[in-house]
């Protein structure tokens, strides 16, 4: 039987496999794949949750409003990563230390 | 109950191949291989959607990760890289404590969520949720949906700020 803990601990590796990325990579595209690694895990933390509370909708909706916002980091963070490539001519995060001292 | 054990099936299927196709985005030393990788887990992630039930939540994944915000990556992989370069390599710097510390999160997490006897209300059956959904977004969170319209607003003017060429 399929129950909420089961959805609970895909939620739990997909968060650490995106932190995982988050930490590990020095490409700043691919760091922002891990964060939406990450977002996507609460999201099905979200949904949920919503499943197995009598069928509750706050948690959908809660999880459309984290869709949106994925959806503006997605492209505020690209336009950053592109600056930047413009600037430094890498996306290597490890050379963007301009402001160390 | 064989309906039950179909359940399963699908269950550990999509299961598999969102964490699966998971890894291959954080292990894979090639970037377009994980930019490929993120378009099954994120259509793993609609299909457990569907499983729970979120209908409308599992086409909006769709639509959202995968026409929009998978494309958009892979123009940022494009657009950052020369293109004749065909081995997108991307780096690694400390795997070794970074996976240490996310083994301990996910055991850590893990046994708690399976531990934890949660309070659920039950599950119900599984019915459209569109028009709830719609019903709820102007009633109950009418004011976080238009502040939603407003940020995707300003993040689209910000984006088009940021990328914009300096004429001057």
């Amino acid at each position: 039987m399929i129950g909420l803990g089961h959805y609970l601990v895909i939620s739990a590796a997909l968060f650490s496999l995106g932190i995982m990325g988050v930490l590990t990579r020095k490409n700043a595209v691919n760091v922002l794949m891990g964060v939406e690694l990450i977002l996507n895990s609460a999201n099905i933390n979200l949904v949920a949750f919503s499943k197995y509370s009598a069928g509750n909708l706050s948690g959908q909706i809660f999880a459309i409003f984290i869709i949106v916002v994925a959806a503006a980091e997605a492209a505020v963070a690209l336009a950053i990563v592109l600056s930047m490539y413009r600037i430094i001519k890498t996306v290597n995060l490890d050379k963007a230390d301009t402001l160390k001292g | 109950m064989e309906n039950n054990l179909l359940t399963q099936i699908v269950f550990y299927f999509f299961a598999a191949l969102t964490v699966g196709s998971a890894a291959v985005v954080v292990f894979a030393r090639s970037l377009i291989r994980s930019a490929f990788a993120l378009l099954f887990t994120f259509f793993g992630v609609a299909a457990l959607y569907a499983l729970l039930g979120a209908d409308f939540l599992a086409a909006t994944q769709m639509v959202i990760y995968v026409g929009g915000i998978l494309v958009l990556l892979l123009f940022g992989v494009m657009l950052t890289h020369k293109l004749y370069d065909l081995n997108l390599k991307s780096e690694t710097f400390q795997v070794w404590p970074a996976l240490v510390v996310v083994l301990g999160v996910f055991g850590v997490l893990a046994t708690f969520m399976m531990r934890t006897h949660w309070h659920a209300g039950g599950e119900v059956p599984a019915s459209p949720t569109t028009a709830a959904i719609g019903e709820l977004l102007m009633k109950d969170y009418i004011l976080p949906f238009e502040a939603a319209s407003v940020l995707l607003l300003i993040a689209l003017i910000g984006a088009a700020m940021i990328v914009r060429r300096r004429s001057e």
